[in-house]
């Protein structure tokens, strides 16, 4: 069952220039330009994109935030912006750049504020944010006002609040942006545990790959307003080319080199070649025919990294 | 337990208790989000204080000889300027006459985002803790100007019992007009890029017409019904205090309750309209 459904999603902004000392002339943009999604319960999707393709702003209109100018969207069942207060009951939402929580309270009095807002049962936000707490360690925090709290410590914060009310889809934007390892591993652990009970549907934007790399099967890259990829980072990898490298060292120079299908001498600087091999290339023949030419000292196999492919797609 | 158990609205009276703990838990939340500012408080307090004393030599100087002599001005005697002066001291922090720009400062930075994804009113959502925040400004920035300024000078007590509730009504009505003044100005962002003109046109008209700097009431009649009946800033301090010091009898004090209700009903509506029409237009970027 699709929890989301989206369909030629557009959303124009309105620019206006100078055009002289008195005239300004008014031009739309579009951040979003017909985004096609959907989005089966339980999976945890990774929207990918540069600054400025148009992430924050799908996920905008998926929450009701923000009005399309153009096609359809559903959540849950729902349509965001006229159903906006009945879809925020369902849906949780944390942008990595705003806080829902309030700023002068204790934390804990920020998720008893939310108890009510949300009308949930007393039991069932306390069983919740039990699990919050065991899982993001919030205890050494939970009575200081959110203003005193770390980002990182905020930022588990941000998490717990989103999740109190039971939501079937959790929206996050840039939820890693600015923490340090330890607080990274802590959130994208949690998430990771989360996304595989399979009960909430999770919609990660983000820069960091390595969040991606961690957490989602499937991506969906966007740019200019467009989605230009949509499926696994292995179909990413096949669809860009991405190449793995295995770097050789010997004792001296070979004479010759190897020449096998797919496979592609990259550099040679001294004693050391780099090759590099399409997808289809097997590392082992490499290796075998290697071997044959005698003196091999050391072999390393690097594979793709995503990073790389995702530049690439940024640039193509 | 499983994290998912959303589900839709009811309309049963258990959902009614729950809108009940909504409204007692966001107003409340205004309450202790405002007790946190301690210091800002004695300050404003203070400052408060040491003006009404400013005003009080003031405006007995300019009533001059009619009061002092047990007779009136414009329909107040020497006491009941004094407590006009000094409720009106302690009204300011109630209804929050100048300071809230929290709205406009949210719309700037893009947070206001946050406040369309709760399943609040975004009204209700900054109206509720505003009653919070005025309640807990009626035991301190009320309460200590008033009773300063009963122990240094004659002041004024209502004569009739009926008085006291309709000023606390009036109070009410007072906080809720301010409130939907501030939210309309503050809303201006969504519009203007720097509301910083609209704040303080508000600030100089509601000092002016509401009634801080001189009672509306010394004004001609036709001048003063005018700014009564055609802006909502008697509403916000000149009317409470009217009803406080008894400047019109009984059936006068309805009335001017009325002109609040009035002006209430017509600037939170307003609120809803101008809320809704911003949200078309929202434009938040980065992130």
């Amino acid at each position: 069952m699709n929890v989301i459904e989206a369909h030629g999603l557009r959303k124009d902004f309105t620019v206006r220039v100078r055009k002289g000392l008195l005239r300004r002339e008014s031009r739309a943009v579009a951040a979003v330009d017909g985004v096609d999604l959907t989005v089966r319960r339980g999976e945890l999707l990774g929207y990918l994109g540069p600054n400025g393709a148009g992430k924050s702003t799908t996920l905008k209109m998926l929450t009701g935030v923000l009005h399309p100018s153009g096609g359809t969207v559903a959540v849950c069942g729902l349509t965001p912006v006229p159903q906006r207060i009945q879809l925020a009951r369902r849906i949780g939402v944390v942008f990595g750049q705003r806080s829902q929580l309030w700023w002068d309270l204790p934390l804990g009095d920020s998720y008893e504020l939310l108890r009510h807002i949300y009308r949930v049962p007393a039991a069932e936000h306390a069983a919740r944010l039990r699990r919050c707490r065991d899982l993001l360690e919030l205890d050494p925090f939970l009575d200081t006002p959110v203003r005193q709290l770390s980002l990182g410590q905020r930022m588990r914060g941000e998490l717990t609040a989103a999740l109190l009310h039971g939501p079937e889809v959790l929206f996050l934007d840039e939820p890693t942006i600015g923490l340090d390892v330890v607080s990274k591993q802590a959130v994208r652990g949690f998430l990771a545990e989360l996304g595989a009970t399979g009960d909430t549907t999770i919609v990660l934007t983000t820069h960091d790959l390595a969040d991606i790399e961690r957490l989602c099967r499937r991506i969906v890259v966007i740019d200019h307003g467009r989605v230009v990829h949509d499926g696994g980072i292995d179909a990413l990898h096949a669809r860009y080319g991405s190449q793995r490298r295995v770097v050789v060292d010997f004792d001296t120079a070979p004479a010759a080199v190897p020449t096998l299908p797919g496979v592609h001498l990259e550099a040679t600087a001294g004693p050391r070649l780099t090759f590099t091999l399409d997808g289809t290339a097997s590392v082992g023949a490499l290796v075998s025919a290697l071997s044959a030419l005698g003196g091999l000292r050391d072999l390393a196999v690097t594979e793709p990294e995503i990073e790389e492919v995702i530049a690439r797609l940024y640039r193509s | 337990m499983g994290f998912v158990t959303a589900t839709a609205d009811r309309l049963t009276i258990r959902n009614f208790i729950e809108t009940v703990g909504i409204f007692r838990t966001l107003s409340s939340s205004g309450f202790r989000r405002f007790s946190t500012y301690r210091q800002a408080t004695v300050a404003a307090t203070a400052t408060n204080t040491m003006f009404g004393f400013v005003r009080t030599y003031v405006m007995l100087a300019v009533a001059g000889s009619a009061v002092a002599a047990g007779g009136q001005v414009a329909g107040y005697d020497a006491p009941q300027l004094v407590t006009y002066v000094w409720a009106g001291q302690g009204l300011i922090g109630v209804v929050a006459l100048w300071g809230w720009t929290e709205l406009a400062d949210r719309i700037r930075s893009g947070d206001v985002v946050t406040d369309l994804l709760r399943p609040v009113h975004p009204v209700l959502g900054y109206l509720l803790p505003d009653l919070g925040r005025a309640a807990y400004a009626l035991l301190t920035r009320f309460v200590v100007p008033v009773a300063v300024g009963g122990l240094v000078f004659d002041m004024y007590l209502p004569q009739r019992a009926a008085t006291y509730p309709l000023f606390a009504a009036s109070v009410l009505l007072a906080v809720l007009v301010c409130f939907a003044g501030r939210f309309l100005v503050n809303a201006a962002g969504y519009w203007l890029l720097d509301t910083r003109g609209v704040l303080m046109g508000w600030a100089v008209c509601a000092g002016m017409l509401g009634g801080l700097y001189f009672p509306i009431r010394f004004l001609p009649d036709g001048l003063a019904a005018a700014v009564y009946l055609g802006t909502p800033f008697p509403s916000v301090l000149q009317i409470p205090l009217d009803v406080l010091v008894e400047r019109d009898p009984p059936a006068g004090q309805l009335g001017l309750l009325g002109i609040q209700a009035l002006w209430a009903g017509l600037l939170l509506t307003a609120c809803v309209l101008v809320q809704r029409r911003a949200e078309r237009r929202l434009v938040v970027q980065g992130g």
